[in-house]
Protein backbone atom coordinates (compact mmCIF):
# COMPACT_ATOMS: atom_id res chain seq x y z
CA UNK A 1 0.00 0.00 0.00
CA UNK A 2 1.82 2.99 1.53
CA UNK A 3 5.56 1.61 2.09
CA UNK A 4 7.55 3.74 0.41
CA UNK A 5 8.21 6.02 3.49
CA UNK A 6 12.04 6.13 3.94
CA UNK A 7 11.61 5.94 7.81
CA UNK A 8 10.12 2.67 7.21
CA UNK A 9 6.24 2.43 7.45
CA UNK A 10 3.69 4.34 8.50
CA UNK A 11 3.37 5.41 11.85
CA UNK A 12 -0.36 5.32 11.95
CA UNK A 13 -2.65 3.00 9.97
CA UNK A 14 -3.64 3.76 6.31
CA UNK A 15 -6.68 6.05 5.50
CA UNK A 16 -9.11 5.37 2.43
CA UNK A 17 -10.18 8.47 1.39
CA UNK A 18 -9.00 11.89 2.66
CA UNK A 19 -6.03 13.85 2.76
CA UNK A 20 -2.42 13.63 4.63
CA UNK A 21 -0.58 17.21 5.07
CA UNK A 22 3.03 16.16 5.40
CA UNK A 23 6.77 17.77 5.56
CA UNK A 24 4.96 20.13 8.10
CA UNK A 25 7.87 22.02 10.41
CA UNK A 26 8.23 20.01 13.48
CA UNK A 27 6.01 21.29 16.25
CA UNK A 28 3.16 22.71 14.05
CA UNK A 29 0.70 20.08 13.35
CA UNK A 30 -1.76 21.43 16.13
CA UNK A 31 -1.55 25.02 15.03
CA UNK A 32 -1.76 23.66 11.09
CA UNK A 33 -4.81 22.03 12.44
CA UNK A 34 -5.93 25.30 14.46
CA UNK A 35 -5.54 27.30 11.03
CA UNK A 36 -8.11 24.82 9.14
CA UNK A 37 -10.06 25.15 11.79
CA UNK A 38 -10.40 21.43 13.05
CA UNK A 39 -10.49 21.26 16.42
CA UNK A 40 -11.46 18.87 19.59
CA UNK A 41 -15.30 19.95 18.99
CA UNK A 42 -15.30 19.21 15.28
CA UNK A 43 -16.01 15.79 13.23
CA UNK A 44 -13.42 14.59 11.27
CA UNK A 45 -11.49 11.49 12.17
CA UNK A 46 -7.62 13.02 12.93
CA UNK A 47 -4.13 11.37 13.27
CA UNK A 48 -1.39 13.05 14.25
CA UNK A 49 2.22 12.40 14.31
CA UNK A 50 5.45 14.46 15.63
CA UNK A 51 8.88 15.10 15.34
CA UNK A 52 8.56 12.19 13.07
CA UNK A 53 12.46 11.32 11.43
CA UNK A 54 12.27 12.77 8.21
CA UNK A 55 15.17 12.43 5.44
CA UNK A 56 14.52 16.29 4.13
CA UNK A 57 13.65 18.18 7.03
CA UNK A 58 15.39 16.33 10.11
CA UNK A 59 11.81 16.22 12.15
CA UNK A 60 8.78 16.84 10.60
CA UNK A 61 5.09 16.14 11.53
CA UNK A 62 1.85 14.54 9.90
CA UNK A 63 -1.30 15.08 9.79
CA UNK A 64 -4.08 12.80 8.45
CA UNK A 65 -7.62 13.45 8.07
CA UNK A 66 -10.25 10.73 7.22
CA UNK A 67 -13.18 11.40 4.22
CA UNK A 68 -12.24 15.24 3.66
CA UNK A 69 -9.73 16.10 0.85
CA UNK A 70 -8.82 19.79 1.75
CA UNK A 71 -9.30 22.83 -1.08
CA UNK A 72 -6.50 25.03 -2.29
CA UNK A 73 -7.66 28.07 -0.47
CA UNK A 74 -7.92 25.98 3.04
CA UNK A 75 -4.49 24.59 2.30
CA UNK A 76 -2.53 27.76 1.35
CA UNK A 77 -3.45 29.36 4.92
CA UNK A 78 -0.90 26.41 5.89
CA UNK A 79 2.13 27.98 4.34
CA UNK A 80 1.75 30.60 6.74
CA UNK A 81 3.11 27.88 9.77
CA UNK A 82 4.89 25.30 7.33
CA UNK A 83 6.09 26.68 4.07
CA UNK A 84 7.43 23.48 3.14
CA UNK A 85 4.30 21.65 3.84
CA UNK A 86 2.74 19.06 1.10
CA UNK A 87 -0.54 18.09 0.59
CA UNK A 88 -1.41 14.53 -0.42
CA UNK A 89 -5.17 13.93 -1.50
CA UNK A 90 -5.51 9.80 -0.85
CA UNK A 91 -8.73 8.17 -2.52
CA UNK A 92 -8.96 4.84 -2.14
CA UNK A 93 -5.69 4.25 0.08
CA UNK A 94 -3.23 5.96 -2.96
CA UNK A 95 -2.35 9.57 -3.54
CA UNK A 96 -4.04 10.68 -6.24
CA UNK A 97 -2.63 14.40 -5.99
CA UNK A 98 0.08 15.96 -4.55
CA UNK A 99 0.18 19.94 -4.20
CA UNK A 100 2.56 22.49 -2.29
CA UNK A 101 1.09 25.01 -0.21
CA UNK A 102 0.93 28.76 -1.35
CA UNK A 103 1.41 31.81 0.49
CA UNK A 104 -1.88 33.25 -0.20
CA UNK A 105 -2.47 37.09 -0.80
CA UNK A 106 -5.01 37.93 1.46
CA UNK A 107 -6.51 35.80 4.42
CA UNK A 108 -9.21 36.28 5.71
CA UNK A 109 -11.28 35.09 8.86
CA UNK A 110 -8.22 33.04 9.93
CA UNK A 111 -6.42 35.28 12.11
CA UNK A 112 -7.73 38.14 14.73
CA UNK A 113 -5.97 41.43 14.83
CA UNK A 114 -4.44 42.08 17.66
CA UNK A 115 -5.50 45.59 18.23
CA UNK A 116 -8.09 45.45 20.34
CA UNK A 117 -9.21 49.37 18.79
CA UNK A 118 -9.86 47.50 15.29
CA UNK A 119 -13.56 47.24 13.60
CA UNK A 120 -12.70 43.47 13.15
CA UNK A 121 -12.77 43.27 17.02
CA UNK A 122 -16.78 44.20 17.15
CA UNK A 123 -19.83 42.91 16.26
CA UNK A 124 -19.61 43.99 12.94
CA UNK A 125 -19.84 41.92 10.36
CA UNK A 126 -16.95 41.70 9.08
CA UNK A 127 -14.31 39.01 8.80
CA UNK A 128 -10.66 40.13 9.57
CA UNK A 129 -8.64 40.47 6.63
CA UNK A 130 -4.90 40.57 6.61
CA UNK A 131 -2.35 41.41 3.49
CA UNK A 132 0.68 38.73 3.69
CA UNK A 133 4.05 40.60 3.27
CA UNK A 134 7.03 39.87 3.79
CA UNK A 135 7.93 41.51 7.16
CA UNK A 136 4.30 39.93 8.45
CA UNK A 137 0.36 40.26 8.09
CA UNK A 138 -1.03 43.38 7.46
CA UNK A 139 -4.70 44.19 8.90
CA UNK A 140 -6.21 45.90 5.40
CA UNK A 141 -8.63 47.86 8.41
CA UNK A 142 -6.41 49.18 11.17
CA UNK A 143 -2.89 48.67 9.32
CA UNK A 144 -1.80 46.64 12.34
CA UNK A 145 1.27 44.52 11.69
CA UNK A 146 1.55 41.23 12.87
CA UNK A 147 5.29 39.99 12.21
CA UNK A 148 5.44 36.42 14.45
CA UNK A 149 3.77 33.92 16.39
CA UNK A 150 0.92 33.84 13.75
CA UNK A 151 -0.06 31.09 15.68
CA UNK A 152 -0.96 32.94 18.95
CA UNK A 153 -3.26 35.02 17.08
CA UNK A 154 -5.52 31.75 15.04
CA UNK A 155 -9.20 32.76 15.74
CA UNK B 1 -17.39 54.94 -6.30
CA UNK B 2 -14.65 56.99 -4.58
CA UNK B 3 -14.12 56.74 -0.93
CA UNK B 4 -11.41 58.60 0.92
CA UNK B 5 -10.48 56.04 3.30
CA UNK B 6 -6.32 56.40 4.10
CA UNK B 7 -3.80 58.20 2.43
CA UNK B 8 -1.92 55.08 1.96
CA UNK B 9 -4.76 54.60 -0.80
CA UNK B 10 -3.08 57.47 -2.29
CA UNK B 11 -0.44 57.80 -5.14
CA UNK B 12 1.56 60.63 -5.27
CA UNK B 13 -0.63 62.00 -8.63
CA UNK B 14 -3.42 61.79 -6.71
CA UNK B 15 -2.49 63.80 -3.54
CA UNK B 16 -1.18 66.92 -6.13
CA UNK B 17 -4.33 66.24 -7.96
CA UNK B 18 -6.39 67.12 -4.91
CA UNK B 19 -4.32 70.12 -3.67
CA UNK B 20 -4.42 71.54 -7.23
CA UNK B 21 -8.15 71.61 -6.89
CA UNK B 22 -8.29 73.10 -3.31
CA UNK B 23 -6.05 75.93 -4.12
CA UNK B 24 -8.74 76.43 -7.06
CA UNK B 25 -11.40 76.57 -4.33
CA UNK B 26 -9.13 78.59 -2.35
CA UNK B 27 -8.72 81.16 -4.80
CA UNK B 28 -12.35 81.44 -5.51
CA UNK B 29 -12.28 79.91 -9.01
CA UNK B 30 -15.01 77.90 -9.14
CA UNK B 31 -18.89 77.57 -9.66
CA UNK B 32 -20.96 78.04 -6.18
CA UNK B 33 -23.41 76.26 -6.52
CA UNK B 34 -21.56 73.29 -7.77
CA UNK B 35 -23.03 70.85 -5.27
CA UNK B 36 -26.70 72.67 -5.01
CA UNK B 37 -28.15 69.76 -5.12
CA UNK B 38 -26.76 67.77 -2.76
CA UNK B 39 -26.50 66.51 0.63
CA UNK B 40 -23.99 65.10 3.06
CA UNK B 41 -24.35 63.21 6.38
CA UNK B 42 -21.82 64.62 8.65
CA UNK B 43 -22.14 61.16 11.59
CA UNK B 44 -19.36 61.64 14.45
CA UNK B 45 -19.34 59.29 16.87
CA UNK B 46 -16.93 60.84 18.44
CA UNK B 47 -16.31 64.48 19.61
CA UNK B 48 -15.01 66.58 17.11
CA UNK B 49 -15.87 70.51 16.57
CA UNK B 50 -13.28 72.02 14.03
CA UNK B 51 -13.36 68.73 11.71
CA UNK B 52 -17.48 68.54 11.30
CA UNK B 53 -17.56 72.78 10.98
CA UNK B 54 -14.99 72.83 8.36
CA UNK B 55 -17.21 69.88 6.39
CA UNK B 56 -20.20 71.85 7.00
CA UNK B 57 -18.52 75.09 6.27
CA UNK B 58 -16.86 73.44 2.75
CA UNK B 59 -20.52 71.86 2.03
CA UNK B 60 -22.54 75.06 2.64
CA UNK B 61 -19.52 77.22 0.21
CA UNK B 62 -20.18 74.42 -2.50
CA UNK B 63 -24.06 75.33 -2.22
CA UNK B 64 -24.84 71.89 -0.99
CA UNK B 65 -26.98 70.73 2.54
CA UNK B 66 -25.13 68.70 5.19
CA UNK B 67 -26.94 66.97 7.71
CA UNK B 68 -25.14 66.55 10.99
CA UNK B 69 -25.45 63.96 13.61
CA UNK B 70 -22.90 64.47 16.79
CA UNK B 71 -21.90 61.80 19.04
CA UNK B 72 -24.62 62.12 21.45
CA UNK B 73 -26.95 61.82 18.60
CA UNK B 74 -25.15 59.11 17.17
CA UNK B 75 -25.03 57.18 19.57
CA UNK B 76 -28.72 57.13 20.58
CA UNK B 77 -29.60 56.40 16.56
CA UNK B 78 -27.30 53.41 16.75
CA UNK B 79 -28.69 51.80 20.11
CA UNK B 80 -26.57 48.40 19.44
CA UNK B 81 -27.01 48.52 15.60
CA UNK B 82 -24.25 47.44 13.79
CA UNK B 83 -22.50 50.29 11.98
CA UNK B 84 -22.64 48.62 8.76
CA UNK B 85 -26.70 48.69 9.59
CA UNK B 86 -26.51 52.31 10.11
CA UNK B 87 -24.51 53.22 7.00
CA UNK B 88 -26.56 50.75 4.79
CA UNK B 89 -29.54 53.27 6.00
CA UNK B 90 -27.61 56.62 6.31
CA UNK B 91 -26.39 55.73 2.19
CA UNK B 92 -29.96 55.76 1.05
CA UNK B 93 -30.80 59.22 2.85
CA UNK B 94 -27.94 61.22 1.47
CA UNK B 95 -25.24 61.69 -1.77
CA UNK B 96 -21.97 61.05 0.73
CA UNK B 97 -21.16 60.20 3.79
CA UNK B 98 -18.55 62.01 6.25
CA UNK B 99 -17.16 59.74 8.92
CA UNK B 100 -15.87 59.95 11.94
CA UNK B 101 -15.36 57.08 14.54
CA UNK B 102 -13.53 55.66 17.53
CA UNK B 103 -12.65 52.06 16.33
CA UNK B 104 -9.80 52.32 14.00
CA UNK B 105 -10.64 50.91 10.28
CA UNK B 106 -14.50 52.35 10.81
CA UNK B 107 -14.51 54.05 7.55
CA UNK B 108 -12.99 51.09 5.29
CA UNK B 109 -15.80 49.23 7.00
CA UNK B 110 -18.42 51.96 5.99
CA UNK B 111 -16.77 52.13 2.55
CA UNK B 112 -17.47 48.51 2.43
CA UNK B 113 -21.59 48.84 2.97
CA UNK B 114 -22.16 52.04 1.86
CA UNK B 115 -23.89 53.10 -1.56
CA UNK B 116 -22.45 56.35 -1.41
CA UNK B 117 -18.66 57.73 -1.18
CA UNK B 118 -17.34 57.77 2.74
CA UNK B 119 -14.85 60.46 3.62
CA UNK B 120 -12.99 59.54 6.63
CA UNK B 121 -12.92 62.18 8.97
CA UNK B 122 -10.92 60.64 11.63
CA UNK B 123 -10.89 56.51 12.92
CA UNK B 124 -9.79 56.21 16.29
CA UNK B 125 -6.20 55.92 16.40
CA UNK B 126 -5.87 55.70 12.73
CA UNK B 127 -6.13 57.60 9.37
CA UNK B 128 -7.43 61.10 9.27
CA UNK B 129 -7.22 61.88 5.82
CA UNK B 130 -8.60 65.20 4.90
CA UNK B 131 -6.15 66.32 7.71
CA UNK B 132 -2.81 65.07 6.09
CA UNK B 133 -4.20 66.77 2.67
CA UNK B 134 -4.70 69.76 4.51
CA UNK B 135 -1.29 69.91 6.14
CA UNK B 136 0.35 69.39 2.95
CA UNK B 137 -1.35 72.02 1.12
CA UNK B 138 -0.29 74.86 3.96
CA UNK B 139 3.56 73.37 3.23
CA UNK B 140 2.76 73.70 -0.56
CA UNK B 141 1.73 77.29 0.04
CA UNK B 142 4.45 78.60 0.72
CA UNK B 143 7.38 75.99 -0.52
CA UNK B 144 7.67 73.49 -2.74
CA UNK B 145 7.28 69.63 -0.85
CA UNK B 146 9.73 67.85 -2.44
CA UNK B 147 13.26 67.21 -0.63
CA UNK B 148 12.44 69.77 2.35
CA UNK B 149 13.01 68.49 5.97
CA UNK B 150 10.32 67.63 7.77
CA UNK B 151 10.45 67.59 12.12
CA UNK B 152 7.78 65.79 14.11
CA UNK B 153 7.73 66.54 17.87
CA UNK B 154 5.72 65.41 20.33
CA UNK B 155 3.43 62.11 20.52
CA UNK B 156 4.60 59.95 17.73
CA UNK B 157 3.46 57.03 19.30
CA UNK B 158 0.08 57.17 19.16
CA UNK B 159 -0.68 60.50 16.67
CA UNK B 160 -2.33 59.42 14.14
CA UNK B 161 -1.89 62.51 12.17
CA UNK B 162 2.35 62.51 12.24
CA UNK B 163 1.81 58.74 10.83
CA UNK B 164 -0.24 60.09 7.87
CA UNK B 165 1.50 63.40 7.44
CA UNK B 166 4.73 61.13 7.31
CA UNK B 167 3.92 58.50 5.11
CA UNK B 168 1.92 61.37 2.66
CA UNK B 169 5.58 62.95 2.60
CA UNK B 170 7.44 59.98 1.21
CA UNK B 171 6.11 60.18 -1.66
CA UNK B 172 7.85 63.66 -2.09
CA UNK B 173 11.31 62.85 -1.09
CA UNK B 174 11.21 64.72 2.01
CA UNK B 175 13.95 63.80 4.97
CA UNK B 176 12.08 63.42 8.15
CA UNK B 177 13.44 64.30 11.47
CA UNK B 178 11.61 62.48 14.92
CA UNK B 179 11.86 64.44 18.10
CA UNK B 180 9.68 62.49 20.85
CA UNK B 181 9.52 62.05 24.92
CA UNK B 182 10.74 58.50 25.87
CA UNK B 183 8.21 55.93 25.49
CA UNK B 184 6.44 58.08 22.82
CA UNK B 185 8.73 57.33 19.58
CA UNK B 186 7.37 56.57 16.67
CA UNK B 187 6.56 52.57 16.54
CA UNK B 188 9.08 50.34 14.48
CA UNK B 189 6.30 49.09 12.04
CA UNK B 190 6.08 52.45 11.10
CA UNK B 191 9.42 53.94 10.97
CA UNK B 192 10.20 50.47 8.99
CA UNK B 193 7.73 51.52 6.38
CA UNK B 194 8.66 54.85 6.12
CA UNK B 195 12.22 53.76 4.73
CA UNK B 196 10.85 51.37 2.64
CA UNK B 197 8.97 53.31 0.67
CA UNK B 198 12.75 55.13 0.25
CA UNK B 199 12.15 57.89 3.63
CA UNK B 200 14.88 58.90 5.07
CA UNK B 201 14.14 58.65 8.86
CA UNK B 202 16.66 61.17 11.27
CA UNK B 203 15.83 60.66 14.88
CA UNK B 204 16.73 63.36 17.71
CA UNK B 205 17.39 63.52 21.40
CA UNK B 206 15.64 67.39 21.47
CA UNK B 207 14.10 70.28 19.53
CA UNK B 208 17.24 72.12 19.89
CA UNK B 209 19.27 69.58 18.18
CA UNK B 210 17.18 69.42 15.12
CA UNK B 211 15.60 72.68 14.42
CA UNK B 212 17.93 74.88 12.43
CA UNK B 213 17.96 71.70 9.98
CA UNK B 214 13.91 71.97 9.47
CA UNK B 215 11.68 74.07 6.58
CA UNK B 216 8.87 72.61 8.73
CA UNK B 217 8.30 71.46 12.14
CA UNK B 218 5.19 69.62 12.97
CA UNK B 219 4.22 70.26 16.62
CA UNK B 220 1.51 67.57 17.81
CA UNK B 221 -0.27 67.05 21.13
CA UNK B 222 1.06 65.18 23.98
CA UNK B 223 -1.61 63.94 26.26
CA UNK B 224 -1.46 63.83 29.80
CA UNK B 225 -3.54 60.41 29.60
CA UNK B 226 -0.14 58.55 28.35
CA UNK B 227 1.41 59.46 31.81
CA UNK B 228 1.11 57.84 34.74
CA UNK B 229 1.22 61.11 36.64
CA UNK B 230 0.79 64.34 36.29
CA UNK B 231 4.33 65.43 37.45
CA UNK B 232 5.94 63.06 34.91
CA UNK B 233 3.64 64.80 32.13
CA UNK B 234 4.47 68.28 33.17
CA UNK B 235 8.04 67.49 33.22
CA UNK B 236 7.94 65.97 29.69
CA UNK B 237 5.68 68.56 28.05
CA UNK B 238 7.96 71.38 29.21
CA UNK B 239 10.66 70.08 28.14
CA UNK B 240 8.98 69.59 24.48
CA UNK B 241 7.55 73.12 24.79
CA UNK B 242 8.13 75.45 21.97
CA UNK B 243 9.49 79.20 22.70
CA UNK B 244 10.78 81.90 21.13
CA UNK B 245 14.17 81.50 22.67
CA UNK B 246 14.27 78.19 20.64
CA UNK B 247 13.81 80.01 17.50
CA UNK B 248 17.32 81.72 17.19
CA UNK B 249 19.13 80.73 13.93
CA UNK B 250 15.93 78.93 12.38
CA UNK B 251 15.94 78.77 8.64
CA UNK B 252 14.45 81.49 7.47
CA UNK B 253 11.11 79.99 5.97
CA UNK B 254 10.61 77.72 8.54
CA UNK B 255 7.13 76.93 8.95
CA UNK B 256 5.83 75.67 12.39
CA UNK B 257 2.36 73.88 12.20
CA UNK B 258 -0.01 72.38 14.58
CA UNK B 259 -2.84 70.01 13.98
CA UNK B 260 -5.28 72.14 16.56
CA UNK B 261 -6.00 72.13 19.36
CA UNK B 262 -3.01 72.64 21.40
CA UNK B 263 -2.32 72.34 25.09
CA UNK B 264 0.65 73.52 26.07
CA UNK B 265 2.95 72.73 23.42
CA UNK B 266 3.66 75.78 21.89
CA UNK B 267 4.04 79.08 24.22
CA UNK B 268 1.82 81.81 22.91
CA UNK B 269 4.14 84.40 22.38
CA UNK B 270 5.27 82.40 19.36
CA UNK B 271 2.33 83.00 17.21
CA UNK B 272 3.82 86.34 16.90
CA UNK B 273 6.42 85.15 14.78
CA UNK B 274 6.39 84.79 11.47
CA UNK B 275 7.12 81.00 11.55
CA UNK B 276 3.67 80.75 13.45
CA UNK B 277 1.31 78.58 10.65
CA UNK B 278 -1.06 76.87 12.90
CA UNK B 279 -4.18 79.02 12.40
CA UNK B 280 -3.47 79.45 8.40
CA UNK B 281 -3.42 75.86 8.56
CA UNK B 282 -6.70 75.44 9.98
CA UNK B 283 -7.96 77.75 7.96
CA UNK B 284 -7.05 75.50 4.95
CA UNK B 285 -9.38 72.77 6.40
CA UNK B 286 -12.72 74.35 4.06
CA UNK B 287 -10.73 74.42 0.58
CA UNK B 288 -9.15 70.67 1.09
CA UNK B 289 -12.82 69.64 2.42
CA UNK B 290 -14.19 71.43 -0.59
CA UNK B 291 -12.37 69.39 -3.07
CA UNK B 292 -12.62 65.76 -1.23
CA UNK B 293 -16.60 67.13 -1.39
CA UNK B 294 -16.44 67.76 -4.51
CA UNK B 295 -14.70 64.78 -5.70
CA UNK B 296 -16.61 62.22 -4.65
CA UNK B 297 -20.02 64.12 -5.42
CA UNK B 298 -18.96 65.25 -8.64
N1 LIG C 1 -3.45 5.54 2.35
C1 LIG C 1 -2.67 6.29 3.12
N2 LIG C 1 -3.00 6.48 4.40
C2 LIG C 1 -2.26 7.27 5.21
N3 LIG C 1 -1.14 7.88 4.80
C3 LIG C 1 -0.73 7.72 3.53
C4 LIG C 1 -1.49 6.93 2.63
N4 LIG C 1 -0.84 6.97 1.42
C5 LIG C 1 0.27 7.76 1.60
N5 LIG C 1 0.32 8.21 2.86
C6 LIG C 1 1.32 9.14 3.43
O1 LIG C 1 1.30 10.32 2.62
C7 LIG C 1 2.62 10.83 2.45
C8 LIG C 1 2.95 10.93 0.97
O2 LIG C 1 2.94 9.66 0.40
P1 LIG C 1 3.87 9.29 -0.84
O3 LIG C 1 3.61 7.83 -1.14
O4 LIG C 1 3.66 10.27 -1.92
O5 LIG C 1 5.32 9.38 -0.14
P2 LIG C 1 6.68 10.07 -0.66
O6 LIG C 1 7.06 9.49 -1.96
O7 LIG C 1 7.63 9.96 0.48
O8 LIG C 1 6.23 11.59 -0.88
P3 LIG C 1 7.01 12.91 -0.48
O9 LIG C 1 8.02 13.14 -1.52
O10 LIG C 1 5.91 13.96 -0.49
O11 LIG C 1 7.57 12.69 0.90
C9 LIG C 1 3.54 9.92 3.22
O12 LIG C 1 3.77 10.49 4.51
C10 LIG C 1 2.75 8.62 3.34
O13 LIG C 1 3.09 7.94 4.52
MG1 LIG D 1 8.28 11.12 2.18
ZN1 LIG E 1 -6.92 45.43 12.61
Amino acid sequence: MTRKDPSGGLLVSPIKNGTVIDHITAGEALNVLRILGITGSTRECLSIATNVESKRMGKKDIVKIENRELRTEEVDRIALLAPQAKINIIRDYKVVEKKGVEIPEVIRGVVRCPNPGCITNTNEPVASTFEVLDKGLHCLYCDWLIKDDIANHII
Amino acid sequence: MYHIISIRDFERSELDYLLDRAQEFDTGTYRPGMLDDKLVALLFFEPSTRTRMSFATAMARLGGKSISVDSVEASSIVKGETLADTIRVISSYVDAIVLRHPKEGAARLASEFATVPVINAGDGAGQHPSQTLLDLYTIRQSMPVDGIDVGLLGDLRYGRTAHSLALALSLYGVTLHTIAPGGLEMPANIALELRERGMEVVEHENVEEAIRELDVLYVTRIQRERFPDSASYYNVASSYRITTDLLDGVKERLMILHPLPRAGEIDPAVDRTPYARYFEQARNGVPIRMALLHEVMK
